[in-house]
């Protein structure tokens, strides 16, 4: 559970030195057009594009991969799929599109520090203060909810040993409801404590 | 209490809720609490979780959990079943089914809420189908196809594989959420509505 850090890795390229709301609408642009590109050859380009912005960024290999390693199995089997039913052509087409999104996608979030990301994201949630949520509380938000994963999954192991105590190891209603209502007590408690703290006003 | 609006709409009992939900979502895909079974299932929960954020939060809060957590999964933090997490899950092949996730949580705590203070098993079940199951395939099954260039009807049918799971997980957190209404009538959204506007928003 602490486990918790971002993918970053910090070198001293350009790609870290842009700012993550530019590299974000990038990713964006970039997205859209890798799903309009339809032939080979610009698909070619396109990883050629996309090797070299990896070797510019300078963060490895290693890092690389582990971006794109959750989407290996679907990759080969989205090729078989398309094999058999598009030739293969499509096939190559289809895979390299995903895959060179998702390196895109990972590209970014390896140079780009977690707290620039979650700042860019804020930004582009403000419209939520429509709806009460104003700045300062997403931003309370968003950092209770971090605090709270840890919180939460020490609940889980807890009730997991008072269930294997009851020796009713294998019922999930055994499990969740007690998750629930207890994550649901810490919620409540957590809000009054926040209400007492003077945040209501 | 003078402030019109924002605080009414917004208390702090609130956004601890909305937190601790969002927290348990990323809780429900963790390697250690989601072996159920033993080890030889592995099913993610997540949408489980969704399904429960919906049923106990009611509509708007549900999904602006779903939002939190996802802005967490994109800022990089490894909040997805499996200890994914960064901008790549949103370009991927289940991108849909990730974004879907909000208004499934925002449908089935709406269809929860219209059925006031005590709403019955099978109305907590249809809730979930419509808004767990349903909202989120039709969210997820255009953006697969799109992303993978296969037909759309195809990419439907080849989801009926995640289909018989997710009606299970349904039921499941449909019964969850019984039993947690049960031992605390505050997991209702209209009894928390009701309580939050006996105590004057406090």
């Amino acid at each position: 559970m602490n486990g918790l850090t971002g993918a970053y890795v910090p070198r001293a390229s350009p790609l870290h030195r842009l700012p993550a709301g530019a590299k974000l609408a990038g990713l964006a642009v970039a997205c859209t057009v890798l799903v309009l590109l339809t032939s080979l050859l610009a698909l070619g380009v396109a990883t050629l594009v996309v090797v070299a912005l990896y070797a510019l960024s300078r963060v490895g290999a290693a890092a690389a991969w582990a971006q794109v390693r959750p989407v290996r199995w679907f990759a080969v089997a989205l090729f078989a799929f398309q094999l058999l039913f598009a030739g293969p052509e499509t096939a190559a087409a289809t895979v390299l599109r995903v895959v060179l999104a998702v390196a895109l996608a990972g590209l970014v979030t390896l140079t780009t520090r977690m707290s620039a990301m979650l700042a860019a994201l804020e930004r582009c949630l403000s419209p939520v203060r429509f709806v009460g949520l104003d700045p300062f509380r997403l931003s309370l938000l968003l950092s209770l909810t971090v605090r709270s994963v840890p919180v939460i999954a020490a609940l889980a192991v807890r009730v997991r040993e008072a269930q294997r105590a009851r020796g009713v190891e294998r019922s999930l209603r055994a499990f969740a409801v007690p998750l629930v209502v207890g994550s649901l007590r810490h919620a409540d408690a957590l809000g009054e404590a926040l209400s007492a703290r003077g945040l209501d006003d | 209490m003078n402030d019109v609006g924002k605080q009414r709409r917004f208390p702090t009992g609130d956004l601890a809720r909305v937190a601790v939900f969002a927290a348990l979502i990323a809780v429900l895909g963790m390697p250690g609490s989601l072996n159920v079974f033993g080890n030889a299932v592995p099913i993610t929960l997540q949408t489980l979780g969704v399904m429960l954020a919906g049923v106990i939060l009611g509509t708007w809060r549900a999904a602006l959990a779903v939002v939190v957590l996802l802005v967490l999964v994109a800022a990089g933090l490894p909040l997805l079943s499996g200890g994914r997490g960064g901008l790549g899950a949103f370009v991927g092949p289940s991108a849909g089914f990730l974004i879907g996730w909000i208004p499934g949580a925002a449908v089935t705590g709406w269809l929860v809420e219209r059925a006031g203070r005590d709403p019955g098993i099978v109305r907590l079940v249809v809730a979930c189908l419509v808004g767990g199951v349903g909202v989120i395939y039709l969210f997820g099954i255009p953006v697969q196809a799109v992303v993978t260039g296969v037909p759309l009807g195809t990419t439907a049918l080849l989801s009926l594989a995640f289909l018989p799971g997710d009606l299970i997980k349904a039921v499941l957190a449909s019964v969850i959420a019984r039993g947690t209404q049960r031992a605390y009538p505050d997991a209702i959204p209209a009894v928390h509505q009701e309580r939050l506007r006996a105590g004057g928003g406090r």
